[in-house]
């Protein structure tokens, strides 16, 4: 009971820290809202494939604003309490392990779906996106699902970057990935080149998992991008391991 | 278990971080109710003993123990409480909110409000971390130490670059904890709060333990009257140097 309040209070007070950041709710909800109103509505009567640019986009920049909800909350903010002596408070607390990486978990989920909610709202009023009730919320929940591969590259990013060099990483990681997985533009419009690339980004394999649900993917059935996403966690959450094993070894004083 | 009744031991410890050694054959007791001032020069090794008994960091040989239990466990803290040094903590949440935060990893914490009271805080409750003085940050990192009512709080400089009466504050606050039964672990480089706080002193100079014992002791065994005269006597013997005497 008492461990369950404790969980509780850090993720409600998590999401209230980050919350009241006008810098991370603006990077967060905003750009990701005001580049599919610029590129998804404005330019929505096009076709990609099978369907309008406003519904391809809605997965694409949905993928977009998921990853940049993780990535700033979960990675920025563990370099931040790692690199200043917070997170060291923390340790030196009862405080239950696990509960300061689920309130991580649990905001960047929670800022996740939010943006995807907005996002869907800008889509189905303004975007004339039409889906199926059940394909509303396949493609809500692939990208939600999507959430926690990122989750596990904040954590990387928090456990291996300085509390100053955190934040140009995330961006430098972010923004590519997203061009080269073709989040901002269809990638079928990207050269050949680029489409080979994107193969290897964990944010195209989310991507096409959501342009699955729509059927507008590349094809490849929907388990081998999870298969690709769960790679990619793995890969992530070992180097956050050693990165957390540096940090206990090295912690002078 | 006979030995879950001292707050606080060191046992024979040893640290080294790669090829440094940070601390030597350290052995150190907290009695119950006592109050233990760790001096010594920067670097020698007093942060690392507190970070030992917090749990932070594992000995590399010998044993760290807080109520007889091993501290890397984090429910075997629950009747710890500390303050470290640290550079800041997010700014925006609330003086309260943190209380209740910290307060909610304890079996038996102390209400919020008199938390807030004893760390004389009453009133500034509703206010961001960020909107506070950097005294007033001070005494929210004592609230945290405190609100769980712990037996044993570890305060690492808890006065460091503060004002005259931020500083007697704090000393008050301290001594009201310590009326009530509890224990105290305390470094500093203000030797006068030693003085004043400390039931009993350790000098550790380059990661070694070079005198323990009473304040009066300390200055007995330095030759002075004045406790940072002894205190330099004391650590420049060990330095090898002449004493000033």
């Amino acid at each position: 009971m008492r461990i369950a309040r404790a969980y509780f209070l850090e993720s409600r007070f998590e999401f209230l820290k980050i919350a009241r950041m006008p810098r991370y709710v603006i990077s967060t909800l905003a750009f990701p809202l005001m580049f599919y109103a610029f590129f998804g509505l404005l330019f929505g009567g096009q076709r990609v494939g099978s369907i309008s640019q406003s519904t391809y986009l809605l997965a694409t920049y949905g993928a977009f604003g998921v990853i940049g909800a993780t990535l700033f909350s979960f990675g920025l903010s563990v370099a931040l309490e790692r690199g200043q002596g917070w997170l060291l408070v923390k340790k030196a607390s009862p405080m239950p392990p696990l509960a300061y990486f689920t309130a991580k978990i649990v905001t960047s989920v929670a800022f996740a779906v939010l943006v995807i909610v907005l996002m869907f709202a800008l889509g189905a009023i303004f975007g004339g996106v039409h889906l199926t009730l059940g394909t509303w919320f396949a493609l809500g929940g692939s990208l939600t699902f999507g959430a926690l591969p990122f989750c596990s590259l904040g954590l990387a990013i928090g456990y291996l970057a300085g509390p100053n060099s955190a934040a140009p990483i995330v961006q430098l990681i972010y923004l590519p990935m997203a061009f080269f997985s073709g989040l901002w533009v269809p990638i079928a419009f990207l050269p050949p080149a680029v489409q080979t690339i994107a193969k290897y980004l964990p944010a195209y394999h989310l991507s096409q998992l959501a342009l699955g649900t729509m059927g507008a993917g590349d094809g490849t059935r929907w388990w081998m991008h999870v298969l690709a996403l769960f790679s990619f966690t793995t890969l992530c959450l070992s180097a956050a391991a050693i990165g957390f094993q540096r940090d206990e070894g090295t912690s002078y004083g | 278990m006979p030995q879950s009744r001292v707050p606080a031991q060191l046992d024979r410890v040893d640290k080294w971080f790669g090829c440094v050694p940070a601390l030597r054959d350290v052995s150190l007791t907290v009695c119950a109710g006592e109050t233990l001032a760790l001096l010594g020069p920067n670097g020698a090794g007093k942060t690392t003993a507190v970070r030992c008994l917090l749990g932070l960091i594992a000995p590399t040989s010998g044993s760290a123990r807080v109520f007889g239990a091993d501290p890397r466990v984090a429910r075997h803290r629950i009747r710890s409480g500390a303050m470290l040094q640290v550079a800041t903590v997010p700014e925006t949440l609330t003086v309260r909110e943190y209380v209740e935060l910290f307060s909610s990893y304890y079996p038996h914490p102390l209400s919020i409000v008199e938390t807030l009271r004893i760390a004389h805080l009453d009133g500034l409750d509703r206010r961001l971390f960020g909107k506070l003085s950097g005294g007033q940050k001070q005494r929210v990192f004592f609230a945290l130490a405190i609100c769980g009512d712990p037996d044993i709080v570890f305060l690492d400089e808890p006065t460091a670059g503060l004002d005259v009466e931020t500083r007697q504050e704090i000393w008050a606050q301290i001594r009201s904890f310590v009326a009530r039964g509890k224990s105290v672990l305390l470094t500093t480089h203000y030797l006068a709060e030693a003085d004043l706080l400390a039931d009993r002193i350790a000098l550790i100079a380059r990661g070694s333990i070079i005198a323990q014992g009473s304040p009066a002791e300390i200055k007995a065994r330095g030759a002075s009257s004045d406790l940072e005269e002894a205190y330099l006597t004391l650590t420049r013997a060990n330095a090898g140097l002449e004493p000033i005497s």
